[in-house]
């Protein structure tokens, strides 16, 4: 096996009322350090993750959503997001925050990291992983 | 094979940490390597050597630190997560000015990156959670 591994982290749970968001995140900014293949998953309420507008100021908590944006900048360029967990939570793309990072091998043009991924897709992508990390 | 355990929930209140700890034996019976034992999110909270449950039920902390002593695992329990939820060893206790700490034995306190490790160094990551 190659000294890179596949890391997929997958996001299944709301932003707020648990901590397990935050602390999943914490958890990619950490692991951006040791150069893996770095991927994340959002499905289930994950989705609910990256539906952008944020307003945190009456839950007394702070507002991390910027960190997801700032993801380009950790090297992560794969964030895959389940279309059928959108779709029934009556959302679309539209609603999701926008994520990009820097293609080294295209003069460093922005590129939308974010891909839609059907329920089969995303069964093959978690297949695919060599390490999954499940919050 | 290589093993990483990670647990993510703490004692009593979901059974991951119970599932954990008996995924554990049966793997070291079977003869697998347990590289370590990474405890994050609440399942720091199994790192207390203050908890006292009922004398007739099982006392996980314990039971974790015994196993640790026999196997010689390696328990690390994340710092970041450990300073949110008040527990602390020796160092952190002085670090931050505290009058007290309740680490158990066998479980250590480090970083995020100590997970990472586990995950490029082990065969398979096996998380437990809610």
């Amino acid at each position: 096996m190659s000294d890179v591994k596949k890391f997929l982290y997958v996001n299944r749970k709301a932003p707020h009322g648990t901590i397990y968001a935050l602390e999943s995140l914490e958890v990619v900014l950490i692991g951006a350090a040791f150069e893996q293949d770095v991927a994340l998953a959002f499905l289930d309420d994950g989705v609910f993750q990256l539906v952008k507008g944020w307003d945190t100021s009456e839950l007394g908590a702070k507002n991390f959503q910027p960190a997801y944006t700032a993801l380009g900048d950790y090297d992560v360029q794969k964030v895959y997001v389940e279309r059928e967990s959108l779709e029934e939570r009556g959302l679309s793309e539209d609603d999701l925050i926008e994520m990009t990072y820097e293609d080294e091998d295209d003069d460093f043009a922005e590129k939308s990291s974010i891909r839609i991924v059907s329920r089969e897709e995303m069964a093959k992508i978690m297949a695919d992983a060599d390490v999954i990390l499940s919050f | 094979m290589k093993l990483g355990i990670v647990v993510l929930e703490g004692p009593y209140q979901h059974e991951a940490s119970d599932t954990a700890y008996n995924f554990t034996v049966a793997a070291l019976e079977k003869g697998h390597e347990v590289f370590r034992v990474f405890f994050y999110h609440d399942g720091v909270n199994n790192a207390t050597r203050l908890m006292v449950p009922p004398q007739d039920d099982r006392h996980i902390q314990k039971r974790w630190s015994e196993l640790a002593e026999k196997h010689n695992l390696d328990l690390v329990v994340c710092v970041a997560a450990a300073q949110r939820r008040g527990i602390l060893d020796e160092d952190e206790m002085k670090r931050h000015g505290k009058d007290a700490n309740n680490i158990a034995p066998g479980f250590r306190i480090s970083g995020l990156g100590q997970l990472i490790e586990a995950g490029i160094q082990c065969d398979r990551l096996v998380f437990f959670g809610d």
